[in-house]
């Protein structure tokens, strides 16, 4: 048994770890509302933190992993919402059962938002560093902007478009306007629970961890660290940016699918830049590169600012203060310098050393 | 004629981008950074001019002069807090203290000021000139606007090819270490780049409020954004390139909301970004800079 539990490496360990107390925090949770003890306002709260989890795993393969900036994970989140929203609203009658139902939309968003990664990948991933983020941030708005005039109707020859207004789609009498504008899309079946979100959170977690533990994932990381050694040593670049990118993409299509199952209207105008800065946050703050880091600080800071309603007014000025505090931190030479000093490996060493020395003059 | 107020409004908001896009294209030419936060700068600069106008009831002249002055406080703290620590950081790294500064200034407005626009009374005291029997008319913050940039740019242009300073720029935006070697003082080069940038961004602001006249905390960050694209389509470090990309920007986007589409105006700029950057990276005047190994 010994020997056995000897080779469980590192990263099998470090996801157990994280699978674990992603079960236990469920667990801990559904007891609390078996027992009526938790908030009605906590409750509304726990999807919420599963879609962000999922947003900010996945924006951490891009930023962390893949070593891009991408400002426009938002847009991918709104094209999986608006088509997992369309794909339900349209199949509500016809598909009685909920868990194929979800099941097929969260497929539908997924590779809806995948397909847009792949396309906008193809364009965007020619492109390094400030030109990268900036060319992201305006696919975002640009989704943002088309879907935000975009009107989608139903009726018996199938979907309808239109960009100017709803009586231009030329509906058939009986036929229902699915996508309003700038209103959105409202009434869609609200499918997603809290244990649909945990799920998803973990096959999230588990892709992510999988393609980073494998060969892919390390060719990844090594056009991270030095895009030209990665392209001396012959890894196909172009091809690996893109599979990175688009797996991000479909996997915040997903996350786009849980929130338009759990509101009552999704409106485009949601999926700014705003949310995607605000995703940002939570990888930075969680660390780039670490997928367990991104989960707990999704869920912190979707929990703190109900906690500290008092704070509300300043919460996107708390954000701002993490995103330059921790940056600084992580890279001025002089905090680099104080926490080489300070850190609490080497203090411990000197102490042990001391300690060691001591023991040897007695 | 509706064609040519549509031009004529498009050069007058593609000034006002340019202006701004100087900003943005002297500090990624010298300090290789892109300064998300100077759209902010903008709006900063709006607010000030608004409180020593309306608060203080100052003469509009002495308020922008006061905006100048205090918005390149501003810039060069945010580059010495925020910025300076960071050189030898990834871009990444970077980019996103950047952005964070950005959402620092914009919140900070917030708390300030509120969410509710501001309306901005014109620091322009000419009145519109009227044309062709009244079929065209042309504001007055267009008569001054595309002067003053015009004027900008020239002084700007000769400050950096003549003057030592300006050559000390032109040297650190092509090598650092060599322009080190050749006593440049390359922190003192990057504090005086960021603050020109934003002393004629509280310029900038003036005009665009003037002719806008609704000031918020999130009215900077647009513009911004869209005088970064400017910057890139004119080809990025270079001041003329700026002029242009800026007022083609400003033209296209004028035109399209007018015959197009309202709602898409700002889809159809972005996408000229995308193209842009796929046909030609480099824009329209830049330079191709071969990355070393």
């Amino acid at each position: 048994m010994k020997s056995k539990s000897l080779k469980i490496n590192k990263s099998a360990r470090s996801v157990i770890v994280t699978v674990g107390m992603i079960l236990i925090a469920y667990i801990v949770c559904q007891i609390l509302i078996a027992t009526g003890n938790m908030s009605n306002l906590l409750q509304n709260l726990l999807v919420s933190m599963c879609y962000y989890s999922i947003m900010a795993v996945s924006l951490n393969l891009t930023v962390g992993i893949l070593g891009q900036l991408s400002l426009g994970h938002a847009g991918f989140m709104c094209i999986g919402a608006f088509t997992g929203a369309i794909f339900s609203k349209c199949t509500v009658n016809s598909i009685e059962n909920t868990f194929i139902r979800l099941t097929l939309a969260l497929l539908i968003g997924a590779v809806a938002a995948g397909l847009f990664g792949i396309v906008i990948g193809i364009v965007v991933l020619r492109l390094r560093g400030d030109y990268l983020a900036i060319v992201t941030l305006a696919f975002g708005e640009i989704i943002k902007n088309v879907l935000n005039v975009l009107y989608i109707g139903y009726d018996s020859k199938g979907l309808h478009f239109s960009m100017k207004d709803a009586i231009s789609l030329n509906l058939e009498e009986g036929g229902t306007v699915l996508v309003k504008g700038a209103q959105g899309i409202s009434g869609t079946p609200r499918d997603a629970t809290f244990t649909v979100g945990v799920v998803l959170l973990l096959i999230t977690y588990l892709i992510i961890v999988n393609l980073v533990n494998s060969r892919s994932g390390r060719a990844i990381m090594a056009i991270r660290d030095n895009h030209i050694a990665a392209e001396s040593v012959g890894i196909n670049i172009t091809k690996y940016k893109i599979l990175a990118f688009s797996i991000s993409a479909a996997l915040a299509g997903v996350a786009g699918v849980l929130y338009s199952h759990n509101i009552a209207t999704v409106q485009s105008s949601k999926f700014g830049y705003n949310l995607s800065i605000m995703i940002l946050v939570f990888v930075v703050l969680g660390g780039m590169g670490n997928l367990r880091g991104s989960i707990i600080a999704a869920v912190l800071l979707t929990l703190l600012p109900e906690y500290l309603r008092f704070l509300s007014d300043y919460r996107m000025l708390i954000y701002a203060v993490i995103l330059i505090v921790m940056m600084l931190y992580n890279w001025s030479p002089a905090c680099v310098a104080w926490r080489n000093k300070f850190s609490p490996k080497i203090l411990l060493n000197k102490f042990s050393g001391a300690m060691l020395k001591k023991s040897k003059e007695v | 004629m509706n064609f040519l107020t549509h031009l004529l409004n498009g050069i007058s908001l593609g000034s006002i981008y340019s202006i701004i896009a100087l900003g943005y294209t002297m500090v990624y030419g010298i300090a290789k950074m892109l300064n998300f936060a100077h759209g902010d700068v903008i709006m900063v600069g709006g607010f000030i001019i608004f409180t020593m106008m309306s608060t203080l009831g100052l003469n509009p002249f002495l308020s922008v002069l006061i905006a100048m002055i205090l918005c390149t406080l501003l810039g060069v703290t945010i580059e010495r807090i925020a910025y300076k620590p960071l050189r030898k950081a990834p871009s990444l790294a970077v980019l996103i203290t950047a952005i964070g500064v950005s959402y620092l200034l914009q919140n900070l407005a917030l708390l300030i000021y509120g969410a509710e626009a501001k309306s901005f009374t014109s620091v322009i005291p000419i009145k519109a000139l009227t044309l062709l029997d009244g079929r065209l008319s042309i504001s007055g913050e267009t008569l001054v606007t595309i002067p003053i940039c015009i004027i900008i740019m020239t002084v700007l242009n000769t400050f950096v090819r003549k003057s030592k300073t300006g050559r000390g720029m032109i040297a650190v935006s092509e090598d650092k270490e060599a322009a080190v070697l050749m006593g440049v003082n390359v922190n003192k080069t990057i504090a005086i780049t960021f603050a020109i940038g934003s002393a004629i961004a509280a310029i900038g602001s003036a005009l665009m409020f003037s002719a806008y006249s609704k000031l918020s905390p999130t009215s900077g960050a647009m513009p911004g954004i869209k005088a970064f694209v400017a910057a890139v389509f004119g080809g990025i470090g270079s001041i003329p390139g700026a002029m242009i990309g800026g007022i083609l920007l400003g033209v296209i986007e004028i035109l399209s909301r007018a015959y197009i589409s309202t709602q898409l105006g700002d889809a159809i700029v972005f996408l000229i970004l995308i193209i842009v950057l796929l046909v030609k990276p480099t824009g329209i005047l830049g330079k191709k800079i071969q990355e070393k190994v």
